[in-house]
């Protein structure tokens, strides 16, 4: 259903996604200190850490929903703006669903976009049978169960056929089987062309969606590598006691 | 109580003056609620989403605006449209289109300052999600307001309640004539000081009554919201 | 969005009942005091000047202070109060044409059965506000610069006692129409100066009557004037007149006339 998305050109705006310089501070406080970081087009980018290690907040800075104290975000060559950002989208730990009826929050998402009526039907159809709910579509969106909602959250975020897909620990609170419908679609949209940038706390997952891995520590960018070496062998001591303490919770 | 059957009394009665004196009074008031509305509604979300300067300095001032004596607002508006007054030529002292202007200076701050209050508990929350979905702060206020539309009922009875029991500004710019501007408050003010008290009070409960069934609808219409989800 | 715009709808239904109130008949604003309309005597006269010439008579019904100061403002076509002197006031300063007498009726003290400072029976006014004031008995006064209350101030005046000095003891100023002052007197036992009319009417008395009466200076003179159309041009001036000339022509002083509660006549039509 995402043909025309492959296209490189589009692509070539949206990433690389590069961080220059970039320091975030809130309350005097230095949330992340990252002199060069570069996020290519391709397998999913994976943004690891200890709590409080900034991971939500890079997120945040690389969709535009925070901006650095001093250095730059890069999407392609040029300083991310607003046109770059409506290529972007971003799901939420927690999925805020409009009050409104399922088939009315896709079409929220829709609003504004240059489409016919009847395509904007057909794309929601379709988006609907993706997170299987075709059925639910005149029911409210808030009477959904928590992993529909974040379903729905996430086929929403995808509506817009995005070059990037920023995802906070979506399945933070879901159960397995709730979260392995998540998974699937995100790997769908990664074979379709979608970028993936998603913060996650569990290896598991982070296995099982492949890529790699940032792992950031208080602020730092520590180490940026494939997924298996660094579950395997992480080659920083942080990394490594992450790793044992979060296996061990 | 005397009052009590006195009110049945009239109600079953029918008599067409108490029903002209109560649709005056709901048109009155219902239409100064919905042009403040339209005016509070917007103008307290884009408090709630704004961040400029001076902007705390608004709030306080819109809040303390929701105390406003109705007398003031009265003698103000009758300052206004009066004849010597700067909107003389208009014409519109001692009509109902006076009540109204009066009531809608009354109700559009306690409508924009309990808005103000609802859409900030609720940006809180869509925030991050409408930004990422590309909208700006005041491009976001038209989802936080039809969203926050259950909440904002409240906001509305609020402001229909100061309406539809006021007195002290329709009875001096409204001047309580006969058939024209005579509404539930003015009669009740006017039955008061002809003495006949069970009639006023009579009237009273009748007015109590009325804004019993406009909250009871609300409410209803609130419990109908909150079974479907969409609050 | 449904229920958006069946809210507009309900609404809108409401407000067209206003649309269809605006193609009106000729109307005029008359400035009176809340003792023609509390009486009932309005009620009972303009439907029949309203019939005869099809002109509308909207009547807004506040002290005499208030009703010509609104219509200085040229809130009003026609004036109809009664304080004389305010009155010819109002024309020596332009504001109005000319004035004439339309009808009296007269002031009455009225108290409570027990009557504390014995003035039952009286028949001169002055002296029994002074009795009150010696035995400080309690005294409610409009205090709102209507007709009634300058009235009373000029009893006072003649008694030689200055009432304002005892205000918020024996003496009590409301601030507040006549009803609002016969409820408080009522209900605290106080006497007041009322006009008979809006006594007679009046539906909480409690234990209160009528205790002194009859006395010349207790005379309650009405007078009607025509705002001029000079100084506020927005004034229905032919509208107007016809009404003066109704009032204090045949038909509307038999009118006054005819008005009576409990088989009292409340107002004495005197026009020339």
């Amino acid at each position: 259903m995402f043909d025309g998305k492959g296209n490189g050109r589009v692509q070539a705006q949206s990433l690389p996604l590069r961080l220059r310089d970039l320091r975030f501070e809130r309350g005097g406080q230095r949330l992340l200190d990252i002199p060069a970081l570069s996020i290519a087009p391709g397998e999913p980018t994976l943004i690891m850490g200890p709590n409080g290690a900034g991971k939500s907040v890079l997120l945040r800075l690389l969709h535009g929903l925070e901006a650095p104290t001093s250095g730059q975000v890069l999407a392609g060559d040029a300083p991310l703006d607003e046109a770059t950002r409506r290529r972007q989208a971003m799901v939420f730990q927690r999925p805020v669903i409009l009050r409104r009826s399922v088939r009315a929050n896709l079409a929220f998402a829709l609003h504004g976009r240059r489409m016919s009526r009847a395509e904007k039907a057909d794309r929601i159809d379709a988006l609907l049978r993706m997170a299987r709910l075709s059925d639910r579509a005149a029911q409210s969106g808030r009477s959904l169960s928590g992993g529909e909602q974040q379903r729905l959250a996430l086929v929403r975020a995808l509506a817009t056929e995005p070059d990037v897909l920023f995802l906070d620990e979506p399945t933070a609170s879901l159960d397995p089987g709730a979260t392995q419908a998540i998974e699937t679609l995100i790997r769908e949209a990664s074979a379709t062309g979608t970028k993936i940038v998603m913060v996650t706390h569990d290896p598991g997952q982070a296995r099982r969606l492949g890529g790699e891995v940032l792992f950031l520590n208080k602020g730092h960018l520590v180490e940026q590598t494939a997924v298996e070496p660094f579950l395997d062998t992480p080659a920083t001591d942080a990394a490594r006691r992450f790793l044992r303490g979060d296996l061990l919770v | 109580m005397s009052a009590l059957s006195v009110s049945l009394r009239l109600i079953l009665s029918g008599d067409p003056d108490l029903w002209e004196i109560i649709l005056l009074s709901l048109r009155v008031s219902l239409f100064a609620v919905l042009i403040a509305a339209l005016i509070g509604m917007p103008l307290g979300a884009a408090l709630a989403v704004g961040r400029f300067p001076g902007r705390q300095v608004l709030l306080v001032l819109l809040n303390a605006l929701m105390g406003l004596p109705p007398v003031v607002v009265g003698l103000v508006v009758y300052l206004m449209l009066s004849n010597a007054g700067p909107l003389g030529v208009l014409q519109l002292l001692y009509t109902p289109t006076a009540m109204i202007i009066a009531q809608v200076l009354l109700v559009t701050p306690i409508i924009a300052a309990l808005t103000r209050q609802a859409v900030e508990t609720l940006n809180e929350e869509y925030a991050d999600q409408l930004r990422s979905l590309g909208l700006s702060r005041l491009g976001s206020v038209p989802t936080l307001l039809w969203d926050g539309r259950f909440a904002l009922m409240t906001a509305l009875l609020a402001g229909f309640g100061r309406a539809i029991a006021e007195v002290g500004a329709v009875i001096i710019v409204g001047g309580n004539i006969n058939h024209v501007t005579r509404v539930m408050t003015t009669t009740i003010a006017l039955e008061t000081s002809k003495g006949n008290l069970s009639l006023a009070l009579a009237l009273g409960l009748i007015l109590i009554l009325i804004a019993l069934s406009v909250n009871a609808a609300v409410a209803l219409l609130g419990t109908t919201a909150q079974r479907t989800a969409y609050v | 969005m449904r229920f958006l715009r069946s809210l507009a709808i309900a609404l809108a239904a409401m407000v067209g009942l206003t649309g269809a109130a605006a193609a009106e008949a000729p109307f005029i604003i008359v400035q009176s005091t809340t003792s023609t309309q509390n009486s009932g005597l309005l009620d009972a006269i303009l439907p029949q000047f309203t019939e005869k010439t099809g002109i509308e008579v909207r009547v807004v019904a506040v002290g005499t202070g208030q009703a010509i100061k609104n219509a200085r403002n040229g809130d009003g076509d026609v004036l109809l109060v009664h304080a004389k002197p305010s009155e010819e006031a109002f024309v020596t300063e332009g504001y109005g044409v000319e004035r004439f007498d339309v009808m009296y009726n007269d002031f009455v003290v009225v108290g409570p059965a027990s009557d504390p400072a014995g003035v039952a029976g009286m028949t001169d006014a002055v002296a029994a506000l002074r009795r009150i004031a010696e035995t400080e008995a309690p005294f409610a006064s409009r205090g709102d610069d209507s007709g009634t209350h300058k009235a009373e101030l000029r009893l006072w005046d003649a008694a030689g006692i200055d009432a304002a000095a005892a205000s918020g003891g024996w003496y009590r100023e409301t601030g507040s129409g006549m009803g609002a002052t016969l409820n408080l007197g009522a209900a605290m036992g106080a006497y007041v100066l009322s006009d008979r009319a809006t006594w007679i009417s009046f539906g909480n008395k409690g234990d209160h009557r009528v205790l002194v009466d009859g006395d010349t200076r207790l005379f309650n003179q009405y007078g009607v004037i025509l705002v001029n159309p000079e100084k506020h041009p927005n004034v229905k001036a032919a509208e107007g007149q016809t009404f003066v000339d109704w009032l204090i022509g045949t038909e509307g002083q038999a009118a006054i006339a005819a008005y009576k509660v409990d088989d009292q006549q409340l107002f004495f039509p005197n026009a020339d």
